[in-house]
């Protein structure tokens, strides 16, 4: 344990993830819910913006307002926007060496996209954006999500407009669905029970294997519903082959050597678990992992033997150290003794208090730091981030 | 809509979901609900949607299962599964000869689940509702997905009735409305942080809830409250000490030396340093709890539950959080 204060001096295991964003073109930063994805995606990319150079782009699925605040953006859009020099120069960056653009990933938006892409001709096309079913699988289907998310990175990182892409995951109810959804949707769309409905009822040539499907369907669902989902992939399926090419595309791009995973995570036990299981994820499917980052940790001082000795000096005798310090030369100024007894055993069990807290993080820390080279860690904040400054400040200890 | 008159009692309601943001301990605040609703002699169902182990740890037992288990006296706990919850349903519905049908089952379901809209929502509603309707508890609280997926899963028994004209899953949508629309038996329960996000998720999920859900916002618990460390006077005191001669005058009454060899403040100063983080910490959060009040509909209620800097997550916090729970609830 360190002897010395060491509230500056990042902690063991420490290391900086400047190398990881000048060698690779894309980051995907992922990890269980309120870990911090889109403020550290942002703040990484503000840092390799302001000193890597190259065109820098972030895509966020969080329409946190506040942070597009940050990024002096009126709001976030599916259109990739440029944050403006002078706010790198309000941050005290005077020239960044790069640019920063900002996007954030609207759903519905990005499927109609897609499907004007391959959509074969405009009655297709217009018949697919207004079936009620689509508008209904493209927002309320969850994994839609997920795919489009993978999609629309794929688009942008093929496009070549951009050095390096940062991207936050979305809230996935299970954080490894995101790299699954390509392949899923590939596998759904050539599925045999697609197939199955997609014929039209009266040519039905009922199998041994089909006949106990139509009718367990049938049963559940009703044949009106079952034949508005067939017309629905009858149309969807004319766009079959450059969907399914494409969702190979996408998934080839996460195993791609340009493509590393940084996983968030703060040291409560649920995301850390959650971590450990997606680093064994990714490498069940030979992803790179590229660093582990550590958010909203307590600074390690509070796990210093000396100044637990004091704590519990503080807490278990406030009234003689407040005597003590009160008929010090001149201390009679600082308030009654009894008053400053109440602060100081305050003081000492609000210590222990997050005592208990860093230590059990402290652990925590110990068995990640075993499944990743690089580690980072971002001290606890005790403010939000409000601008460039903030998430520059935030991203200086990923690059340490 | 949902009935303007709310009951007084949170567990006196029939269902109860537990949503909010990622990690603000949706998991610990439904599982001390449940543990608090059993110990009052309520024959409880807790329910974990998502699978993810959680209300386990949170009664240091073996993994949950669809089949519901006895994890504390009274308190029983499930996960939700839904390829088990159709044939369940189907068993008790349809009297389908089940076993010659599983396979076929098994690859409908598949595609049932992944394309239908709504069908894997209303299986997971619809085992939920089902076991409020049948009365088998005295209440039923659900470890729900997170903010960004309730209100999908909430609205499936509308989106199917739009959707579905006919059809068996058509015909048991409307019990299950009745169910999720009256809101002294059926109730949302909110879990946030004092926190920026957590603040602003709950406020647009409130809204969505009231414009695109049948069901009624019971409460929302703000979890891990920080304590207010100073009065007003005695932060004045606590600045008092943090004036170097001060400092200095306290480490010569503690007595620890300095272990860098400087002016005889090192001991103290990360003393002063985590309560000084306390206090901006509390301050910070307060603000955040200001615009959570301010933007929640009039007379909403809010529980508090105290940060607990626990030495781990387990039965024992569990019930420090359903004793938390308790008192804000008068009991």
């Amino acid at each position: 344990m360190a002897a010395r204060r060491s509230g500056s001096r990042a902690p063991k295991g420490a290391s900086s993830l400047e190398p990881l964003l000048a060698a690779k073109e894309i980051v995907i930063c992922c990890g269980s819910g309120g870990v911090g994805k889109t403020t550290t995606a942002a703040a990484l990319a503000a840092m390799a913006a302001a000193n890597l150079g190259g065109k820098v782009l972030v895509i966020t699925v969080d329409p946190a307002r506040r942070l597009a605040n940050a990024l002096g953006l009126e709001r976030f859009g599916n259109v990739e926007t440029q944050i403006r020099p002078e706010h790198f120069a309000a941050a005290g960056v005077a020239e960044p060496r790069g640019e920063l653009w900002a996007a954030m990933l609207d759903t519905k938006q990005s499927w109609d996209e897609l499907v004007r892409a391959h959509a074969p001709d405009a009655a297709t096309r217009d018949a697919i954006l207004a079936n009620p079913l689509y508008a209904n699988i493209t927002s309320r289907f969850v994994q839609s999500h997920d795919y489009i998310a993978m999609e629309r990175l794929y688009e942008i990182h093929a496009s070549g407009r951009y050095d390096l892409i940062l991207v936050d995951t979305p809230p996935t109810r299970n954080a490894i669905d995101f790299l699954e959804a390509p392949e899923r949707m590939a596998d759904f769309f050539s599925s045999r029970l697609l197939r199955w409905l997609t014929v039209p009822a009266r040519s039905r040539v009922f199998t041994m294997a089909s006949k106990p499907f139509y009718t367990v369907a049938d049963r559940i669902l009703g044949t009106q519903f079952l034949q508005d989902i067939a017309e629905f992939f009858l149309l969807f399926q004319t766009m079959y082959d450059g969907f399914v090419e494409r969702a190979r595309a996408v998934t080839r791009t996460l195993s791609d050597k340009r493509t590393t995973f940084v996983v968030v995570s703060t040291l409560e036990p649920s995301p850390v678990r959650e971590t450990e299981f997606f680093v064994d994820a990714l490498s069940d499917r030979k992803l790179h992992l590229g660093a582990v980052v550590l958010n909203k940790v307590l600074p390690d001082w509070f796990r210093d033997r000396d100044a637990t000795a004091v704590a519990h000096r503080m807490s278990t005798d406030p009234a003689g150290l407040a005597k003590a310090v009160t008929e010090a030369p001149g201390g009679a100024g600082i308030g009654a003794p009894d008053q400053v007894a109440r602060v100081l055993a305050e003081v000492g069990e609000s210590f222990l208090n997050f005592q208990v807290v860093a230590t059990r993080e402290d652990e925590q820390r110990a068995e990640l730091a075993a499944v990743a080279d690089v580690v980072a860690t971002i001290p606890y904040a005790d403010h939000d981030i409000t601008d460039l400054a903030g998430l520059l400040e935030l991203g200086s200890w990923l690059w340490r | 809509m949902a009935s303007p008159v709310p009951p007084t009692d949170l567990l006196d309601r029939r269902l109860l979901f537990v949503t909010g943001k990622g990690g603000v301990g949706k998991t610990s605040i439904a599982a001390a609900l449940g543990s608090l609703a059993a110990s009052q002699g309520r024959r409880t169902l807790l329910c974990e949607v998502d699978t993810k182990g959680d209300i386990a740890g949170a009664f240091e037992t073996a993994p949950t299962e669809f089949r519901e288990r006895e994890v504390a006296p009274g308190l029983l706990a499930m996960t939700m599964d839904t390829e088990a919850s159709l044939k369940e349903y189907l068993g008790l519905q349809l009297k389908l000869p089940l076993l010659a049908r599983l396979g076929p089952l098994a690859r409908t379901f598949d595609f049932v689940a992944n394309a239908a809209p709504g069908v894997k929502e209303i299986l997971t509603v619809g085992k939920l509702c089902y076991e409020v309707r049948e009365r088998h508890y005295d209440l039923v609280v659900v470890d729900a997905p997170a903010s960004g997926h309730i209100v999908g899963q909430l609205a499936a028994p509308e989106a199917i009735n739009d959707l579905v004209k006919v059809g068996l899953v058509r015909d048991q949508t409307g019990w299950m409305l009745d169910i999720l629309g009256d809101a002294p038996t059926t109730g949302v329960v909110v879990v946030a942080t004092p926190e920026e996000m957590p603040v602003n998720e709950t406020l647009e999920l409130t809204v969505r809830l009231r414009e695109e859900t049948v069901v009624d916002l019971a409460a929302v618990v703000v979890n891990r409250v920080l304590p207010e460390l100073f009065t007003r006077g005695e932060e004045k005191i606590f600045r008092e000490l943090r004036r170097p001669d001060r400092t200095e005058d306290l480490a010569a009454a503690v007595g620890v030396p300095d272990p860098g060899g400087g002016p005889g403040r090192g001991s103290v100063e990360p003393l002063l340093d985590g309560a000084e983080l306390a206090v901006k910490l509390r301050r910070t959060r307060a603000e955040h709890l200001g615009a959570l009040r301010e933007g929640l509909p009039p007379g909403t209620q809010l529980l508090y539950v105290p940060e607990l800097f626990q030495r781990s997550h387990g039965v024992r916090a569990t019930r420090q959080i359903a004793e938390a729970l308790g008192a804000e609830l008068g009991y």
